[in-house]
């Protein structure tokens, strides 16, 4: 558009041409600051303008509103400068302007005087009043208005005082026209706000008021004030919109009849002009539609705003223009053509794509699509609709009334445009082109969808893009053309699907049913029918129809070959699986029953033939027993309860995810001796949680598209169930599972067949197993009581396991009899069969021969238990007889017991604990003796012993003399019982006793009866006394009482008792030169309590003549180290043996051991002990060194006596000793 | 003044969803499920320009010729949709905002009930009665 302010010129028009071209260019070079009134911000502006020459005509008469014809500034030219030029024509051509812009009240005007060196020099003589000619003009006219008079100097030359002047003069008259503009608009901007205040009134016109505001947006548009321009539409339009709201809601204005008149024409929109004089005028004479009025508005909008450079703006308005105008449409009531509507919408969706494509590279397009493709979608979908109105999309061609209506939708076209009849993808073109024939339609209407899903799938709305994919399959399927539309309906189902929308699921499978029931493809159809029948989201009608679908398939008998299989998801659960009995565990052959929860999902009760489940057979491992146990849930043993997702409602929970893991343990055991190695866990089904990962569709779940294929695994074992009934929702069915081999049965598939369709559940998760085991006969014999304890009556019990051996009548237990164990016959014992509660009960038949105990067993079936109490009585055997090796406390006595149905014997071990243990001891006072025994109870039980005996067995002559005053006597747990006798005899004491300890023993309160013996043998040797010992001490000389720190006299007085018996004079001793026989015995006086300090030798050897009577002393000195009663130090006497080889020491005959090679000295008197000492007390230790005796040096040895050889008379004697002085301090320390 | 209010779990999978006509069930699930794209538009597109400080409001999703669609996204990225009638004009941004607040709150005290299993649908007649209310004053206001 051209238009630009208009400026007028009076004056000397020849001297305006010769400047016009340079003051056109200059003009806009510059930019000025438009300072706007009602606080709207300043711009910045260039001006252009159109020079026009001044005529009376171009005033703008009163009442004229037109601003595009106003003329902004009068300018009048001149360059007179001759006073009488001026005078004379100059200032009159001058006033007669001035009146006339004074009669139309225009005050913009200003006059130029131009000066040129020519004009000057052209009047020399008149050079002074140059000035006054300006100065004569302004008193003239300008009177207050310097400004207004502005003189430019020499124009046309190229010097810098011309161009001081030009740049005044342009400055001056951007100011003058910014000023005009500011006053001008101004005041037309109030008389548009006071006309358009008057709206209510009646009378008022939109249109009138339209053509107004427009004014104002056109001569924004003129300055280049595009956003004020589109300020301009927008409040036009908001007004419209909302006159049509209050129109709505009742209020209606009387000039809104024009536009609901009904629409007559529906050619789109049109973008290709900037103004649409054709519907402007139509809106001035107040003849406009709806549609026009929008279109022409919108029309506007795009323009400006694409002079904005916000074309993605457009597309947005745009959607938003069409979607209104349909609403505003029906909210006026106005009546339309069906389809034109549609018409109008296609056409201008596709004018506003082919605007901004003329205004767009390619790049910026793609990059945008997401503003355009509402467009495309919308345009899409009109032009589908209108296919359906015309009869274009079906398989038949259309109607006579179809092409009647097409002709009447064209009709409301009109003619094409001058603009697009060249252009040959108009969407005029297209539109009449798609409308004419069906597959001109079904070009068009694929290459928009294509394009609209494309685009969708460009910027990333998938959905978007399948909804497109969905409507178009549709088409297709009215097209009768199912097998394009299958891939879209699936990509959709999928997406529906996967995001657990159920009733778009349910509606698109519906169609995907139709499709497939088109195609032929029954395994399909069937499946979908299958979920179909279980959505409940249909009507009951529906599934039904659904249901028999399947059903009448099913019952087809002429293909018997064609058999189906469906998942079995679709048409029932598997809710729960419950084994009985609970432990899933029998022996074989045992009775087994699985009890399936199946939640059947059709609509109707379905009658299955047969209803099976296949059987894994895993020979039985070692180990697994605890396994089934572990896969079912713990809190109802015996039940395992299945849980899955919705069939196809509700959320895609954690199991829609994906199928679910199968798991299980394994175990290596290491093949030698069975040790496990390592644990672990494997997944079963790796091969479909991988496969998820590469695809995203979901193969396990009822859910998916398209079914998995399912594979029947043929086991050899199979549960199974003829001719059942299904019912809808819960169904119980009772399987007998088969038992026969020993192992690990695991459920890996369940198969409904129903004519000629089979249900197959692939997996069962979580796996469900359950065990037969077989078991050997076991005979176990444990004692009832624990501990058994030798020598009483005991009960044992036998149990007998019978496992996969059924007893028969007849059969019997042998047992071999040993002595230490005989069986006593009881007539209390009955035998016990069970079977996991009691079966029965019957006495016991026992039957005893000299070498075998046979006990007859009752017929009993598999896996019973038989049970049944002996008694038998474990004899103690007596102290000799026991082997040495076996521990005292406890014998066990052997048995092998014959079973019937082995061929070996089973040995039998019981443990039996002797309640007693028994110490004997001798005591002597000087030559009398006394034997004790001495009995403690071992066992928990309380004892009466009764009838204590002890006899001698060898001696006759020996009396022994029980000093035991009870018969009987209580023997509690744990204590002991003491008993003596002393030892009387004639002539000679035996030096070895052999002794027999007898009693009689019984459980605490029983009768008398009941007592048993109990014997103890036992050697005593060496019982003679062959010497006394006799300490004593006398105190210090002159002293009446030893004194601590004062030395005593010890005198050790030893004293031969007896003649040597023969024993004694071959082995230790030795014969004098004078012939009389020698023993050598060596003392030693030690105190461990360090009560005394021995002084000098606390040792020595003293030969005793081995004469009766025979008497030897030793003086040794002590020295009480306490004062107090001290216990007599120790004195031990010891046999001494020299060593029988040993020839060459002599010990001296005075009986001293010099070298002190021997004294055993107490520690604190023990000084410097040289090596000669440490090494033959070394060998006095360890007899039989072999160090030493390789060396061949002769060592002496030290032989104890048998505790009743020597008697010692001073044992435990005391003596009193004073302390040392009376002046000791005794400290008392209190606390 | 909704015609259909949905929420959506952030899996997308429908939590909630009720409409006015019911004969049309069918055609706002669809809807509100396409939506379903530009809400995620919208979020990736302000997820990257403001972090966490971003407005929960997502605004007018799209219009269509019948209805116009507004969306509304929990940190939690929950979604409620409104479908709102086209005709219905006298409908405000504010409103709008208000009652997917009210939609917002209620649907907090769902989720703060101890029973409610979070990822199931919702079935709390409290929820169901503010949505009502939101639906109700449809019929009163056209």
């Amino acid at each position: 558009m051209e238009n630009k302010p208009i400026v007028t010129c009076a004056g000397d028009q020849g001297l305006f041409t010769s400047l016009y071209t340079s003051l056109a260019q200059q003009l806009p070079r510059e930019p000025m600051e438009w300072r706007r009134t009602y606080g709207r911000a300043p711009k910045m502006i260039h001006l252009e303008a159109n020079f026009v020459q001044f005529k009376e005509e171009l005033l703008p008469k009163e009442g004229n509103k037109a601003l595009l014809t106003f003329p902004f500034l009068h300018i009048y030219w001149t360059d007179c400068c001759d006073t009488e030029v001026y005078k004379g024509t100059v200032k009159e051509d001058m006033m007669r302007w001035q009146n006339s812009l004074r009669a139309h009240g225009s005050a913009d005007w200003v006059i130029i005087v131009v000066e040129t060196n020519d004009t000057k020099k052209k009047n020399k003589t008149n050079i002074l009043p140059r000035s006054s000619i300006v100065d004569k003009i302004r008193s003239d006219f300008c009177n207050k208005q310097n400004d207004r008079c502005v003189v430019l100097s020499d124009p046309l030359k190229d010097s810098s005082r011309s161009q001081e002047s030009w740049n005044s003069l342009l400055l001056k008259l951007r100011t003058l026209l910014l000023m005009s503009f500011t006053k001008n608009l101004g005041r037309f901007e109030d008389d548009m706000r006071t006309l358009r205040e008057k709206r209510t009134q009646p009378g008022w016109s939109f249109c009138e008021y339209f053509m107004v505001q427009e004014e104002l947006a056109f001569v924004f548009e003129m300055l280049q004030q595009f956003e004020d321009a589109l300020v301009q539409y927008d409040e036009l339009d908001a007004l419209f919109t909302q006159y049509v709201l209050n129109f709505g809601a009742g209020d209606t204005a009387n000039w809104l009849g024009s536009f609901c008149a009904p629409v007559c024409s529906w050619n789109g929109l049109l973008l290709r002009r900037p103004i649409d004089m054709e519907k402007r005028d139509g809106i001035q004479r107040g003849e406009a539609s709806l549609l026009d009025l929008r279109s022409y508005l919108f029309s506007r909008q795009c323009t400006l705003l694409i002079f904005l450079l916000r074309p993605w703006e457009v597309t947005q308005r745009a959607l938003e223009l069409l979607h209104n105008c349909v609403q505003e449409l029906r909210l006026l009531e106005v009546s339309v053509l069906e389809g034109a509507l549609d018409c109008w919408v296609f056409l201008s969706c596709l004018e506003v794509l082919h605007r901004i494509e003329g205004c767009c590279d390619q790049a910026q397009l793609a990059a945008n699509c997401s503003h355009t493709v509402g467009l495309w979608a919308y345009a899409t979908d009109k032009l589908k609709s209108l296919g359906e109105l015309c009869g274009l999309v079906s398989e038949k061609r259309p109607t006579s009334e179809d092409l009647n209506r097409t002709v009447d939708l064209l009709a409301g076209l009109g003619d094409e445009r001058p603009e697009t009849v060249n252009s040959l993808q108009s969407p005029y073109k297209k539109l009449k082109e798609a409308l004419s024939s069906v597959e001109a339609f079904e070009r068009h209407y694929l290459e928009l969808s294509h394009a609209a899903m494309e685009m969708y799938r460009a910027i990333g709305r998938l959905r978007s893009a399948r909804l497109v994919g969905k409507s178009l399959a549709e088409f297709y399927m009215k097209k009768g053309d199912p097998e394009r539309a299958e891939t879209f309906l699936q990509e959709a189902l999928k997406s529906y699907v996967s995001e657990g929308w159920s009733l778009p699921v349910t509606h698109t499978r519906k169609q995907i049913a139709e499709c497939q029931k088109l195609l032929g493809r029954t395994e399909d159809y069937l499946q979908t029918s299958a979920l179909l029948a279980g959505d409940v989201n249909l009507t009951t009608e529906e599934r039904k129809h659904f249901c028999q679908e399947i059903l009448t398939f099913a019952d087809k008998s002429e293909d018997q070959s064609h058999k189906v299989t469906l998942s079995m998801g679709v048409f029932s659960q598997l809710t729960r699986l419950q084994f009985r009995p609970a432990t899933a565990s029998v022996h074989s052959g045992a009775v087994l029953q699985v009890e399936l929860t199946l939640r059947c999902l059709m609509p109707v009760a379905v009658h299955i033939q047969q209803l099976a489940a296949s059987i894994h057979f895993d020979l039985e491992r070692g180990g697994t027993n605890g396994r089934s146990k572990g896969n079912q849930r713990q809190t109802n043993p015996g039940t395992v309860e299945f849980h899955q997702g919705n069939s196809s409602a509700g959320p895609p929970s954690s199991s829609a995810a994906g199928p679910p893991l199968e798991l299980d343990e394994i175990q290596d055991r290491s093949p030698s001796d069975n040790s496990l190695n390592s644990t672990g866990v494997v997944c079963k089904n790796t091969h479909l949680v991988m496969r998820l990962h590469d695809n995203i569709s979901l193969p396990d779940t009822p859910n998916c598209v398209s079914p998995p294929a399912v594979t029947i695994q043929e086991g050899a074992q199979m549960l199974k169930v003829q001719d059942v009934t299904l019912e809808p929702g819960n169904n119980s069915i009772l399987f007998t599972a088969p038992s026969g081999q020993p192992g690990t049965y695991t459920l890996r598939q369940l198969y409904a067949t129903v004519g000629q369709v089979q249900f197959v559940l692939p997996h069962i998760y979580p796996s469900v197993q359950y065990e037969v085991y077989s078991q050997e006969p076991q005979l176990t014999v444990e004692p009832l009581s624990e501990p058994l304890l030798a020598g009483l009556p005991q009960m044992v019990k036998f149990t007998l396991l019978t496992g996969h051996y059924a007893v028969k009548k007849g059969d019997a237990l042998q047992l071999s009899n040993t002595d230490t164990m005989p069986i006593l016959p009881s007539t209390s014992s009955n035998w016990m069969l069970t079977y996991s509660n009691l079966v029965g009960e019957s006495a016991l038949f026992i039957q005893s021969s000299e070498k075998v105990t046979s006990i007859s067993l009752p017929a009993t079936p598999p896996y019973h238990t038989v049970e049944f109490l002996l008694e038998v009585l474990c004899i103690i055997p007596s102290g000799s007889d026991r082997p040495a090796n076996e521990s005292p406390a406890g014998v066990c006595p052997q048995m092998s017991i014959d079973c019937p149905w082995s061929i070996y014997s089973t040995l039998l071990a019981l443990t039996f604990y002797i309640p007693f243990k028994t110490k004997h001891s001798l005591l002597s006072a000087g030559n009398r003796k006394y034997i004790q025994v001495c009995v403690q109870n071992m066992s928990d039980v309380n004892f009466t012993l009764a009838e204590v005996k002890l006899a001698e067995k060898q001696h006759a002559s020996l009396e022994l003399q029980s000093l035991n005053t009870k018969t009987q006597q209580l023997l509690c747990s744990k204590h002991s019982v003491f008993c003596l006798w002393e030892v009387r005899w004639k002539d000679d004491l035996p030096s070895c006793l052999q002794c027999v300890f007898s009693a009689n023993f019984s459980p605490l309160k029983q009768d008398v009866s009941a007592f048993k013996p109990f014997h103890y043998q036992f050697q005593l040797e060496r019982v003679t006394t062959l010497y006394s010992v006799r300490a004593e001490i006398s105190p210090p000389a002159g002293e009446q009482h030893c004194r601590s720190g004062f030395l005593c006299g010890l005198e050790v007085c030893i004293t031969r008792l007896t003649e040597p018996a023969e024993g004694e004079m071959a082995e230790d001793s030795k014969t004098d030169t004078d012939g009389l026989k020698t023993t050598k015995l060596m003392y030693e006086v030690a105190d461990s309590s360090s009560n005394w300090a021995v002084c000098g030798k606390s040792s020595g050897m003293v030969l005793m003549p081995m004469v009766a009577d025979a008497t030897h002393k030793v003086q040794i000195e002590v020295m009480p180290l306490f004062a107090g009663h001290l216990p007599f130090p120790k004195i031990k006497v010891l046999k001494y043996l020299p060593h029988t080889a040993a020839v060459a020491i002599q010990p001296d005959p005075d009986s001293c051991v010099e070298n002190d090679s021997l004294s055993l000295l107490d520690k604190a008197l023990d000084d410097q002990g040289d090596t000669a000492s440490i090494r033959s007390r070394g060998s006095v230790h360890s007899v039989g060194s072999g160090d030493q005796q390789q060396k061949g040096v002769a060592m002496p040895r030290l032989e104890p006596f048998s505790p009743g050889q020597v008697f010692n008379h001073s044992h435990t004697q005391q003596v009193l000793v004073l302390p040392a002085t009376d002046d000791h301090i005794l400290e008392v320390n209190a606390t | 003044m909704a015609v259909c209010i949905a929420v959506i779990a952030k899996e997308n999978y429908p939590l909630y969803i009720r409409s006015v006509p019911t004969q049309n069930e069918l055609k706002f699930h669809y809807t509100v499920h396409t939506s379903l794209d530009v809400v995620e538009e919208k979020i990736s597109a302000v997820g990257k320009s403001l972090g966490d400080q971003r407005e929960l409001y997502l605004g007018l999703l799209y219009p269509t010729e019948d209805y116009k669609v507004y969306g509304y996204v929990t940190n939690s990225k929950v979604k409620f949709v409104i479908v709102v009638d086209s005709s219905n004009t006298s409908l405000r941004d504010n409103e709008i905002r208000s009652m997917f607040r009210k939609l917002h709150n209620s649907f907090t005290d769902v989720m703060c009930n101890p029973f409610h299993n979070p990822g199931d649908t919702i079935q709390s007649k409290a929820f169901d009665g503010i949505v009502s209310g939101m639906m109700v004053q449809t019929a009163s206001y056209t």
